[in-house]
């Protein structure tokens, strides 16, 4: 290696530090992880909906059958090994095996820990002295964190007049457009008239993917052309479901990495316009695929702020993921999960149910 | 990418480094800290606790040099053992010697399947090959639409069924349609083959059967289990499934450019026991390279990823010119023109936040920074607004000169004097690195001027406690010949760090 071509590095490196100013090209110091988890606090966002009697859209509860079955496949791993824990009284082993199954459902370091922690102390206060038993109370204290209020909004707080939309966000490749394909086959089939916005112009073929979903439900869908502003098209979709008097408009949105701050600029714009007369945004849906890892707060953090996204839906639940990173995310960030896609058909869809979702993920009957 | 995982590591291992000796707790302690580093990563659970388990054996068990201080054998053994997984070298592609040559994606529903058979194609155009893609997705609705809409934008052809998929569900057959591809292939003479194919979960044994028919009709060279660098602990049982099914040969790993942690690249990467053969780093079709498994390594071990860097700026820069200003930098008379020029060949690099995020010994804070490539063009603006005489002893700048500059190069006064102030301080900086010495190194600062002077240019430099760069052999000035290779760095001394405050 010569000479010379590390001196272009240096010479890099002195230009960006000027640009960038000297200070931060030092190491950070070394943060020690110390001291018990912090509090758990949960915290419920939505507000309750403006109108109590007319509220879940999706009123047809889920048989909690078809979310169990759906997430059969990723039971069964997980029972095995909780199953060897249960016969015993519980000690380290008992602990580290309790940790590893949160962990290995992508539950996070951090929510495990707090959650472990508060196990330990309901352990302590209840006496527990039976490792089965230590598993329910840890699945009784997850069902207990899963309390936000996750019933989808009709029509948006406060604006009832407006044309309500539900604004669909998320990462590339998570079944944004997949998820308002099954949503609108569910309204549709609640006899509401549905308007599809082709809100992601980037990229291709979205559009045509979002007309099949469209015809196969009766839903009319307004789109611009390929690369125009994602904010046009769904104003336009706003303004026609407005002028039919459409029940509901679901605007799709183009993927996005949280990371890219003009793409999330792009989105927050269109949510904006979306809120704008003749419309409101009635429900800002964050669509996490199940086999995400600790990205997904990243993701939850940097689309709420850029979108307030009002709920979360876990798509891709019918796989081997658990999607244990909505508990974290409902958790700790008090975004509700609101929706469950077990699958690519019109009906797999389902309302989430923490019950079954906790069994499932601990492989534990619930009660 | 690996960012964080880099930062908490470099954290881990600055703590060892330093110390005298190294007793089993420090090894369990590190350990306890990167074990943390990588779950937080999404390393596959089981998969940590195998890799801690060999790094644990080998820090403890022995391998005691005598010229390693015990952090950097540490770091020795875990920057070894995170190329041991990732692959020691690029995975080398063969094309087949009779064409053409097959390659087969497969991986779950959104991983980027698609979006990466084009990027191959495109790939491969840039080989000099003659690239034919197959749509044998004929699940998803509009996915052959897609991949045609790509694969025009780089001007290949798309082989599917015709009549596609059809509302009613009946969605014709992807083995017959990826074998008819593979017929065409043939007869149009296309030397490279690449079949994408629907998106399925590995639970679903009915479409790995179908995806193992596929691979049997085609029987491809080469297999790639396209992996979303976002994935969780799933990524284990996933791979798994592919590849007792299909026998995997490589990983492509998508949507790199994300803030994921990607630590599913090594969970793959052993459980499969191939390397990651491709990364997928963009939106624009050309966003995808091979991946380098040991610059990756380096790169998590807060080293930087040097080699790229360095890469980048052989082809941009003008040799003798960048030796130019090279030269002038250390002697201490680097000016504000030299500074513009180097702006400008910086951004023929590509945006500023790829770069800083390939410098070694950068901070999480700076990596995660939004930088904006405007910063680039305000310096100039604010440099070209300079009279000549300025430029060369920006000293003599004062207020009513500042407030002319800011007002020609559309900024305030501040950010001019911010500007000056950063420049001054990087340039009695690089002038003092000249001169002090190493501690280490026996050629002191007497030594070492001289060296550099004697050279005609300098190259060893290095400053005190801090650890700046420098080549072995620094002093002998040599043209580059041929790629570099990371064997031929020295790593601890690629610990690259600016003395700051």
């Amino acid at each position: 290696m010569s000479t010379t071509t590390v001196l272009i590095v240096v010479a890099i490196f002195v230009v960006a530090t000027v640009l960038l100013g000297a200070l931060p090209f030092v190491h950070r110091a070394r943060q020690r992880r110390s001291g018990p988890a912090p509090p758990h606090t949960p915290v419920a966002v939505s507000p309750p909906p403006a109108q109590r009697a007319d509220e879940p859209v999706a009123a047809k509860a889920p048989s909690p059958a078809t979310f169990a079955s759906g997430l059969a496949s990723s039971r069964r791993t997980l029972r095995d090994r909780l199953a060897s824990i249960s016969r015993r009284r519980p000690d380290e082993t008992t602990w580290e095996g309790l940790e590893e199954a949160l962990l290995g459902a992508d539950v996070g370091v951090t929510t495990t820990m707090a959650t472990l922690e508060r196990l330990r102390t309901t352990a302590a206060d209840q006496g527990i002295v039976d490792a089965g038993e230590l598993v329910h109370a840890l699945a009784e204290g997850m069902r207990t964190a899963l309390d936000a209020d996750r019933s989808l909004r009709a029509i948006a707080p406060e604006r009832e007049g407006a044309t309500p939309v539900w604004l669909f966000v998320g990462v590339n490749g998570v079944g944004k457009t997949t998820t308002i394909g099954k949503v609108g086959a569910r309204l549709s089939a609640q006899g509401q008239s549905v308007v599809m916005a082709a809100g992601d112009t980037f990229r291709a073929a979205a559009t045509d993917q979002l007309q099949t979903w469209a015809d196969r439900c009766g839903a009319e869908l307004i789109s611009g052309s390929s690369g125009a502003d994602p904010s046009s098209v769904v104003h336009d979709a706003v303004s026609a479901a407005a002028a039919r008097g459409a029940d509901v408009v679901l605007a799709d949105t183009a993927g996005r990495l949280q990371n890219r701050k003009n793409l999330m600029d792009e989105l927050a714009k269109v949510r904006r316009v979306a809120d704008r007369e003749p419309g409101a945004v009635a429900e800002t849906l964050l669509v996490i695929d199940a086999t995400t890892g600790q990205n997904g707060l990243s993701q939850a953090r940097a689309f709420a702020e850029a979108t307030d996204v009002t709920g979360v839906v876990l798509t891709k639940l019918d796989g081997s993921a658990k999607g244990g990173i909505v508990f974290a995310i409902e958790s700790e960030l008090g975004l509700p999960v609101k929706l469950v896609g077990l699958g690519e058909g019109p009906d797999d869809l389902v309302d989430f149910d923490p019950d079954s979702y906790v069994e499932a993920l601990l492989g534990v009957d619930a009660d | 990418m690996f960012d964080t995982l880099t930062d908490r590591l470099s954290g881990t291992l600055q703590g060892l480094r330093g110390r005298g000796r190294m007793r089993p707790a420090d090894v369990d302690e590190a350990l306890a800290e990167i074990r943390l580093a990588l779950l937080e990563a999404d390393v596959n659970v089981a998969v940590v606790r195998r890799f801690l388990e060999r790094v644990r054996e080998r820090s403890v068990g022995g391998e005691v040099t005598a010229s390693l201080t015990p952090g950097q054998q540490v770091t020795k053994i875990v920057n070894d053992e995170l190329i041991g997984i990732l692959g020691t070298s690029p995975l080398d592609i063969q094309f087949a010697s009779k064409p053409p040559t097959v390659v087969l994606l497969a991986g779950l529903q959104g991983a980027g399947k698609t979006t990466a058979a084009a990027k191959l194609a495109q790939w491969c155009k840039s080989q000099g090959r003659n690239p034919l893609l197959v749509g044998a997705d004929l699940q998803r609705p509009a996915a052959v639409e897609q991949l045609r809409t790509l694969a025009r934008s780089i001007d290949v052809e798309v082989w599917s069924q015709a009549g596609e998929a059809s509302e009613s569900g009946d969605t014709g057959d992807p083995v017959a349609c990826a074998a008819g591809g593979l017929a065409h292939a043939r007869q149009a003479g296309r030397d490279v083959l690449i079949v994408d194919t629907a998106g399925r979960l590995a639970v679903d044994a009915e479409l790995m059967t179908e995806v193992a028919h596929i691979s049997d009709a085609v029987e491809p060279h080469y297999t790639f289990l396209v992996v979303d660098s976002m994935v969780g602990q799933d990524a284990v049982a996933t791979a798994e499934a592919f590849h007792s099914t299909l026998e995997v040969d490589g990983i492509i790993l998508t949507k790199l450019d994300g803030d994921a942690r990607g630590g599913a690249a090594l969970s793959v990467a052993e459980v499969v026991g191939r390397p990651v053969a491709f990364a997928s780093v963009g939106e624009k079709i050309d966003d995808f390279e091979q991946f380098h498994p040991d610059r990756m390594a380096s790169r998590i071990l807060g080293m930087g990823d040097v080699m790229t860097l360095i890469e980048k700026a052989e082809r941009v820069y003008e040799q003798d010119e960048a030796e130019a200003a090279a030269q002038r930098l250390v002697e201490g008379t680097f000016t504000l023109d030299d500074f513009v020029d180097q702006l400008r060949q910086l951004r023929k690099m590509g945006n500023l936040q790829s770069i800083v995020s390939m410098m070694p010994g950068v901070s999480d804070q700076v990596r995660n920074a939004e930088i904006d490539d405007d910063r680039i063009t305000t310096a100039e603006a604010i440099v070209l607004s300079m009279t000549p005489a300025e430029r060369v002893s920006p000293e003599i700048i004062d207020a009513s000169r500042r407030a002319r500059i800011a007002a020609g190069s559309g900024t305030s006064s501040a950010q001019v004097s911010n500007l000056l102030k950063q420049f001054t301080q990087m340039r009695k900086m690089m002038g003092g690195m000249m001169g002090l010495g190493s501690k280490r190194r026996p050629a002191g600062r007497k030594a070492a001027r001289k060296r550099s002077k004697g050279a005609g240019r300098a190259g060893g430099s290095r400053t005190g406690g801090g650890g700046r760069a420098t080549p072995k052999g620094g002093s002998r000035a040599s043209k580059p010949s041929g790629k570099p290779s990371v064997a031929d760095i020295d790593w601890d001394a690629l610990d690259l760090k600016l003395p700051g405050r």
